[in-house]
């Protein structure tokens, strides 16, 4: 079971082409980051995992049947999307209503209703919102609104499209152990990010898109090897990968603990 | 005379039951970049909108202690006055955006058009922050069909042409790829080379240990700490605040006590180079 882009095309109504012979897998329980300049591809890609858009050439496959066939709300209930803006997704004028939305879309008992939606306020950490006006919120307890809203629908693959961008420390430590959680649950997380200290905390395997392409797909390690790949991505490597590549100790490590253990002695 | 003062002071948003804002005392000079950073919800734009003068003007509420900019209090000053001598970036660029223009360069120069600058010079000051960002091959697009980092970069351009003394700027790169990122902090240490004095919210600690001078640190709506960059980061406030350490800082911290010690803790790259580099091949 897997979400199988090839060969993939997507261009606009307008002509403009977003996403340009993309191929990759996402096998099932597997996380993923995925980087890139401003403007890459990055959202248009995860958006046709979902069926939220459809190729324009090329297929997408998810669990075997293209999203050509499916309508987008079928899909949605495997592939989950948390939109970048949650302003974009966020509808409800409660966060309980927000959150009840799936359950009451496909007519679920109030007891599964309610382990549902407490199991995701739980790990998205706003239960105590649940009478409030999301309008009211603060952006980052906003998105992870956004995110419970998805949680709820127990999707086999879930799709962040930038979870990072003005998020905290104590935000951070709540995203990674929720994609803990997911992960030990055998559920794929898709991470849009441009957060390279967070990417090489959280991710093994990262893709890198340039200019509407894929350029890059594998361990976080080769990534940050290349100064041709990061240059055409417009990223930068995590400071501590820079400053022991500067030092000539190593191309390839990134990690506090392997870079800990290559500073010599200070004799 | 400090740019801004700030005794005892205190903020309730009306409606609100809690206070944003505790007992805030702070002094800033002109012509240095401050530094804010704390968690989430812990008074950062809250600040920043009251040394702006939105607060109270333009979001309601209970102030309480003494504000003043420049010298004056800040309820004496003509809101129109104070915006001119005031730029600023809000956090959210689908705010910033005027949604009332049809091009990029109508959305940049909407601010320099409101203050009356002459159309020549205003074209003139324009064409410069695009270049200088990078945003050629937008200025022709409608601000509605960017993505969120061009809109960001955008609202930036904005206020860059505006060319005011003192600029506070509220997570300018949240939404910005890496590249990006470092462009607009390299304009950032340009304008306060050229003696603008700067408040600037911001998460990346890498990139704010490099450019500010100094640190303002919040917790719970209170300044638990301000004082020069290096002395902040590399202190226990920093976990106080449950901030990030630059990266370099964590990494001195780390080794501290074994035999690859740093003699004092970096909080640049450059500076960690610096240190380790004659012990290369050692």
């Amino acid at each position: 079971m897997a979400i199988t882009f090839a060969n993939v095309s997507f261009a606009y109504p307008s002509g403009w082409r977003a996403v340009d012979d993309v191929s990759f897998t996402v096998k099932e329980g597997e996380r993923l980051a995925i980087v890139g300049q401003n403007g890459a591809g990055k959202t248009t890609t995860v958006k046709l995992m979902n069926g939220l858009l459809k190729p324009t050439s090329g297929t997408v496959t998810v669990d075997g049947v293209t999203t050509a066939e499916r309508t987008t709300a079928s899909i949605a209930a495997t592939v989950g999307y948390v939109f970048q803006n949650p302003d974009d997704q966020i509808f409800a004028s409660t966060v309980r209503d927000e959150l009840e939305y799936v359950p009451r879309y496909r007519k679920w008992d109030d007891a599964k209703r309610d382990e549902r939606v407490g199991r995701a306020a739980r790990l998205a950490g706003i239960e105590r919102y649940f009478d409030s006006n999301p309008n009211d919120l603060p952006l980052v307890i906003r998105k992870f609104v956004a995110i419970a809203a998805v949680l709820v629908g127990e999707c086999k693959y879930i799709v962040l499209d930038e979870p990072t961008a003005g998020l905290d420390r104590p935000g951070q430590r709540r995203l990674v152990s929720l994609i803990d959680q997911l992960e030990s649950e055998g559920v794929s997380v898709v991470t849009i990010t441009h957060d390279m200290r967070f990417v090489a905390q959280t991710f093994k395997r990262v893709i890198a898109m340039a200019n509407r392409r894929i350029i890059a797909d594998g361990d976080c390690a080769s990534l940050f090897a290349s100064d041709e790949l990061l240059r055409q991505a417009s990223i930068r490597r995590p400071e501590l990968a820079q400053l022991v590549r500067d030092l000539g100790l190593s191309d390839r490590a990134y990690r506090l603990d392997e870079i800990a253990a290559l500073i010599p002695d200070n004799r | 005379m400090a740019l801004i003062s700030m005794q005892d002071v205190s903020f309730t948003y009306a409606y609100s039951e809690a206070p944003a804002l505790t007992d805030v005392s702070l002094t800033l000079e002109e012509r240095l970049l401050y530094g804010v950073i704390g968690v989430n919800a812990s008074g950062k734009t809250t600040l920043c909108s009251l040394m702006r003068g939105l607060i109270p003007l333009f979001h309601p509420g209970t102030l309480t202690g003494k504000v003043e900019i420049r010298g004056r209090n800040l309820l004496e000053w003509d809101p129109a006055e104070l915006s001119r001598a005031i730029g600023c970036v809000f956090e959210n660029p689908f705010t910033q955006i005027s949604g009332i223009k049809d091009t990029v360069f109508e959305e940049i120069a909407f601010g320099l058009e409101n203050i009356g600058v002459p159309r020549d010079e205003m074209i003139e000051r324009v064409l410069e922050v695009v270049e200088r960002l990078g945003l050629e091959e937008l200025i022709k697009k409608n601000p509605n069909e960017l993505s969120g980092g061009q809109r960001q970069k955008v609202a930036f351009a904005a206020i860059v042409a505006m060319d005011a003394d003192f600029i506070v700027i509220d997570e300018p790169t949240s939404q910005l790829d890496p590249e990006a990122s470092d462009a607009v902090f390299e304009i950032i240490g340009d304008l306060r080379k050229r003696g603008k004095s700067i408040v600037l919210v911001e998460h990346k600690i890498d990139l704010m240990a490099q450019h500010a001078d100094r640190i303002i640190v919040m917790k719970d709506g209170r300044v638990i700490a301000e004082g020069p960059t290096a002395d902040i980061v590399t202190s226990g406030v920093m976990d106080e605040a449950d901030v990030p350490r630059p990266e370099v800082t964590e990494l001195a911290l780390a080794l501290q006590g074994t035999g690859k010690a740093f003699p004092s803790l970096p909080i640049t790259r450059a500076e960690a180079f610096d240190a380790l580099s004659s012990r290369r091949g050692g």
